[in-house]
């Protein structure tokens, strides 16, 4: 059964045509967000801003889907949807992690 | 590249992400932890870019003009201002979300209109899209509104729940249309967006500064779920892995807010501030309040052994990080000891005094959290309020019919002699008075905050 799902899955992202294996997309949604509060309720609350601003960067992995609308023979609006969501996610990727690692440089330890 | 390479890099990716944000549980790794995610960021985009045929000069484009904007705003931007930028992000984010989940409805059509996309596709893309609007013109309005862009300051009117009720059944309803006449799918989803985007633009625009840090969260959460959600939509796990660690770093972020303000997060969103019972006016309280001088106070710390200072929003606006700095490095050689109080509400978003006192260079060391300061208060000489307000208000511990009754406070009014630097005796964003400021124990040194602490500076080297 398991396995079954498993190749399923990976026919999918083959194909990319998405959906079909919803319910292993959803497990692994589940999990991830599991991992996600295990972690995140340990960090102290003097790295909140950064933490947001560095999460906020990880959002930007919309970037690859964006990326991913601009396969060559795709229809000429779709392109141009996908530049403007290239453009604004590569903001929020670029502008999050260099505004993050310039917070978090201030960060010092007693002298 | 195969299929299985790609998501084994994938995978690779979502690991060092998970790695990278575990960097952030501690200041001394938090740096290597933000180059890793930046690193699993760089593999996500790279071997995107290997998988299949792409139409190059769009891509190129596209990543120049994102990457020379986000260099330029994360360069110039002033510490003070990080929440704008913060809030700007997130919007950027929720609208790349919106047009990626758009550009597959186009893109796919033949094989949408075929019933080749499940209905589990469908649904992924419509949530794709009402997540990712709101978080936009939610976002945008935050920042609009930490900007201080005056037009757009507090609007609320009779009927604004009603209408937000409204257009989320338009949301909804456009969604459970899309998903039934696909053929339709692009209209049926650009309603769903638009409707979402002015839910977005209400739903945060009666929503007051001091409350800002809980709706700043709450859109980062946002912008992680609706990336999770076009994760959903082309069946790639490390989006929705990543997106999901953001979806959870908000939540968690948003319920530490509420818990510091006593308030829950439909309070926050929908309902306003009200006193249960009488409140006592401004003249009855400040009947007693004692005004000093920066002489005075320097006079005081000069004999004190241990000092707190408390920063609120006020410290950032008066941009008083740095003659905070100095006051405490002169006191620190004095062998007095210095700490900061910080409560987790202070300022415009969650950690941003944190932020403002280690771009001074003050060792976080020294930044003590709620709790810690509270359990030594009566051992603190001297406790200086720079800028705050409701987050030292004794009526959150000591009157139940308060509007801010119940929230946790920094007991400042428990230690030996306070010192608030404040403009004037206006009302914090509570709208109530402090009987702090009229306290026995408790000297006002008026002013603006940068400069009343730097005549303290003064003070002390003179004296």
């Amino acid at each position: 059964m398991l396995t079954n799902t498993f190749v399923l899955a990976t026919e999918t992202a083959k194909s990319d045509t998405g959906a079909g294996t919803a319910v292993l997309l959803l497990t692994v949604f589940v999990l991830a967000i599991f991992i996600g509060f295990e972690i995140i309720t340990k960090i102290p609350p003097t790295l909140h801003t950064p933490l947001m601003s560095g999460s906020n960067a990880i959002s930007g992995i919309a970037l690859v889907g964006a990326i991913a609308s601009l396969e060559t023979g795709f229809p000429v609006f779709g392109k141009v949807l996908g530049v403007l969501a290239v453009a604004l996610a590569t903001v929020n990727v670029v502008g999050g992690f260099l505004v993050t690692h310039r917070m978090l440089g201030m960060f010092r330890k007693k002298k | 590249m195969s299929a299985e390479l790609r998501d084994l890099c994938y995978l690779l990716a979502a690991i060092l992400f998970i790695v990278g944000l575990k960097g952030l549980t501690h200041p001394r790794s938090a740096v290597r932890g933000n180059l890793i995610g930046a690193l699993a960021m760089l593999v996500a985009v790279v071997v995107t870019l290997f998988s299949r045929n792409f139409d190059w000069t769009l891509i190129i484009v596209g990543l120049v003009i994102g990457a020379i904007a986000g260099l330029v705003l994360a360069v110039k931007i002033q510490m003070t201002a990080m929440p704008q930028l913060v809030a700007l992000f997130n919007g950027l984010g929720g609208g790349a979300s919106v047009l990626v989940a758009g550009a597959y409805l186009i893109n796919k059509s033949d094989a949408i209109t075929r019933g080749d996309v499940g209905i589990d596709g469908l649904i992924s893309t419509a949530l794709s899209g009402l997540i990712g609007a709101v978080t936009f013109s939610g976002s945008l309005v935050a920042f609009a509104k930490l900007q201080e862009i005056k037009f757009i300051q507090n609007i609320r009117f009779p009927g604004m729940q009603a209408l937000n009720g409204l257009l989320l059944a338009a949301c909804l309803g456009g969604a459970g249309l899309l998903v039934t006449q696909p053929e339709h799918a692009s209209l049926y989803y650009w309603l769903v967006v638009t409707a979402a985007l002015v839910l977005g633009v209400f739903l945060v625009v009666g929503i007051g500064g001091a409350d800002m840090p809980v709706v700043i969260a709450l859109l980062n959460s946002y912008s992680g779920l609706a990336a999770a959600a076009t994760g959903f939509v082309l069946g790639n796990n490390v989006l929705i892995i990543a997106g999901s660690l953001v979806g959870a770093s908000g939540v968690i972020l948003t319920q530490i807010m509420c818990v510091a303000m006593n308030r829950s997060l439909t309070n926050v969103l929908f309902g306003t501030m009200q006193a249960s019972g009488p409140v006592q006016s401004a003249d009855e309280v400040y009947a007693t309040v004692k005004s000093t001088s920066a002489d005075e106070v320097a006079m005081l710390l000069s004999v004190a052994s241990r000092v707190v200072i408390v920063p609120g929003y006020g410290l950032a606006v008066a941009q008083a990080q740095h003659a905070v700095r100095e006051l405490s490095e002169l006191l620190t050689e004095a062998d007095t000891t210095v700490e900061f109080g910080i409560h987790p509400v202070a300022g415009r978003m969650p950690g941003h005094m944190n932020v403002l006192l280690a771009e001074a260079e003050i060792p976080y060391e020294a930044l003590k959290e709620m709790a810690d300061v509270n359990s030594e208060i009566d051992q603190v000489d001297v406790a200086i309020v720079v800028g705050a307000n409701d987050v030292v208000n004794p009526d959150a511990r000591t009157d139940p019919n308060s509007p801010i009754a119940g929230m946790p406070i920094i007991d400042v009014d428990k230690a030996r002699t306070v010192i608030v630097i404040k403009r004037s005796l206006s009302p914090g964003f509570a709208g109530i008075p402090n009987p702090l400021f009229a306290a026995e124990n408790t000297l006002m040194l008026f002013g603006d905050g940068k400069q009343a602490v730097l005549d303290i500076v003064k003070a002390i080297r003179e004296g």
